[in-house]
């Protein structure tokens, strides 16, 4: 579904990201793991446009996108939750989610928007309060969910447990399991990587803008360097 | 009592049109960080283009019509032409290319107009009406008439519309606003395109009260840039209040102390501003962005 070429990026003089390769089948969960500073956010970035390539291809379903604007990306399939939330603070939650479907203004967003506030019951409490007087965990749900509304064929979730008490931490991915159900493709960045590797069918390692490993979620999880490196253990 | 009404009546026309420039301010600035020192030329454009149409012999509606349409073209070329290219550039930068646009604006205007004063004959006649002792020129209902019109459809247009939203979504957080996949080239095109009708519209309505030059467009983007401030810049209620107070403050200032330093009131205030108030009064939004 998703392959990339040998991609670079900078910021300034500063390369980022020196060639990664990575491939992302339809119907998985990927994770992508590393350390502080690896690049993984800037990855995601570059997928979704909004940071630029500097060389290498992205294939999307056949197609190369690394030209792409944004908002050509978001209306071929591809939605990012972005690290950080970035919700709209000022609008409400509801108007979040309404402007995730900016570029899907179809039938379907009544049925995306319950869904949504069936995965997430809580943003339909709250679905006229301003984002941003949202707790961390809610704001996170927002941001996925606002993800959601374009009708993503691939999301790509930016550490959507960072700074989450465990049992959100369970909850956000349990809705990311059940997202894979739906036959949504995840390309899924966590520093918690075990949590991450644990629901992955398969998993990359970055390290200083390179792939420096690769393998299934339970062959990352069992490996020596892994787990001395990225899982503490 | 009666010349205190005279005041605010006069106050709160000027302050009106302040009003419609800040909120041409807020706009732009909500749009891109981008404090545009042209808004004051849109006025200008919506003023002086009325006057040389309406005398080459089209009636006051055809000639506003075209002259906001015209306004709308440049700020859209000036987005385009200036804004557009400069793209990543520091605010500072950008607010430098408004003013020199501005100063190219009114190098065209000197040639394609003049460099004489213009005025427009009221739109419903000099006949004041009395109001509690004071009077009240039919002119100023235009003025006040047309601001409260404004500020309603804009106000329609932000909270009911999916560009409106996506213009306050592009305010309140870029990247996010590029990962839902809005264009946010658009939506600023759209803003200086706004910002032009509405800075047009002051001018159309206003030229009759406060004449018109190819050079007028600097007072009024001061006036209108004090008027944000104070308010508390990228607040779109604080441009309105903030346009209005400074109207007043103007007026009191001139009838009750001495009206040669009239213009100095909103360079004080933006000195005041900046100092004691830097987020004005209802609060910049500055605070939501991190
Ligand atoms: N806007 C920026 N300007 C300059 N350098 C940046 C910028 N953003 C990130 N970097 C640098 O790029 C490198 C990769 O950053 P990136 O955010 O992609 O890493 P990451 O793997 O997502 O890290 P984290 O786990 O902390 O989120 C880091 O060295 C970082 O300092
Ligand atoms: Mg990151």
């Amino acid at each position: 579904m998703l392959t990339v070429e040998a991609i670079t990026s900078a910021y300034g003089r500063i390369n980022v990201l020196h060639e990664v390769w990575l491939e992302v089948k339809a119907g998985e969960i990927v994770a992508l793991v590393g350390s502080n500073g690896a690049g993984k956010t800037t990855l995601l970035r570059t997928l979704s446009g909004v940071q630029p390539a500097r060389s290498g291809r992205i294939v999307f379903e056949g197609e190369a996108i690394e030209r792409l604007e944004p908002h050509q990306r978001v209306v071929r399939g591809i939605s990012q939750s972005p690290e950080g939330r970035q919700v709209f603070g000022p609008l409400s939650v509801e108007d979040n989610l309404r402007l995730g479907a900016y570029r899907r203004q179809d039938a379907g967003m009544r049925a995306r928007l319950d869904h949504v506030f069936a995965l997430f019951p809580v943003l339909a409490e709250k679905r006229r309060i301003a984002a941003m007087s949202l707790s961390g965990g809610q704001q996170q749900m927002l941001a996925i969910g606002r993800a959601l509304m374009a009708a993503p064929k691939l999301l790509l979730l930016d550490e959507p447990s960072l700074g989450l008490a465990p049992l959100l931490v369970d909850q956000i991915l349990a809705a990311v399991r059940a997202l894979r159900a739906e036959g949504i493709t995840v390309l899924l960045v966590e520093q918690n990587a075990s949590a991450a590797l644990a629901i992955a069918d398969r998993g990359y390692v970055l390290e200083t803008g390179r792939v420096v490993m690769e393998g299934t979620g339970a062959a990352l999880l069992d490996d020596p360097k892994v787990r001395t490196a990225y899982l503490g253990l | 009592m009666s010349e205190f009404l005279q005041l605010v009546f006069s106050g709160l026309t000027v302050g009106a049109i302040y009003a419609l420039i800040a909120l041409g301010f807020t706009l732009i600035y909500n749009a891109s960080d981008v404090i545009n020192f042209a808004q004051g030329d849109f006025v200008m454009i919506g003023g002086m283009a009325t006057v040389f149409l309406m005398s080459a012999g089209l009636a006051l509606p055809v000639a506003a019509f075209i002259a906001v349409v015209a306004s709308v073209g440049v700020g859209l070329l000036l987005h385009r032409l200036a804004i557009e290219p400069a793209r990543g550039a520091s605010p500072v930068t950008l607010i430098m290319i408004t003013i020199g646009a501005s100063i190219f604006i009114k190098g065209v205007a000197q040639i394609v107009f003049d460099k004489q004063f213009h005025s427009l004959p009221a739109f419903s006649g000099d006949t004041p009406i009395p109001v509690g002792g004071a009077t009240l020129l039919p002119q100023s209902l235009w003025v006040l008439g047309t601001t409260l019109g404004l500020v309603v459809a804009l106000y329609l247009f932000l909270e009911h519309t999916l560009s409106g939203k996506a213009l306050l979504a592009t305010a309140a957080n870029r990247l996010a606003a590029r990962l839902v996949g809005i264009n946010v080239t658009l939506i600023l095109a759209m803003a200086f395109g706004l910002s032009a009708a509405i800075g047009a519209l002051a001018g159309v309505v206003a030229t009759p009260i406060t004449l018109t030059r190819y050079d007028i467009g600097t007072l009024f983007a001061l006036k209108g840039f004090a008027a944000a401030m104070l308010g508390g810049m990228g607040n779109p209620v604080g441009a309105v209040v903030g346009g209005l107070l400074i109207g007043l403050l103007e007026t009191f200032g001139a009838g009750y102390v001495s009206s040669t330093y009239k213009d100095a009131v909103a360079f004080l205030m933006i000195l005041f501003v900046l100092f004691f108030l830097p987020r004005g009064l209802f609060g910049g939004r500055s605070v939501e962005r991190v």
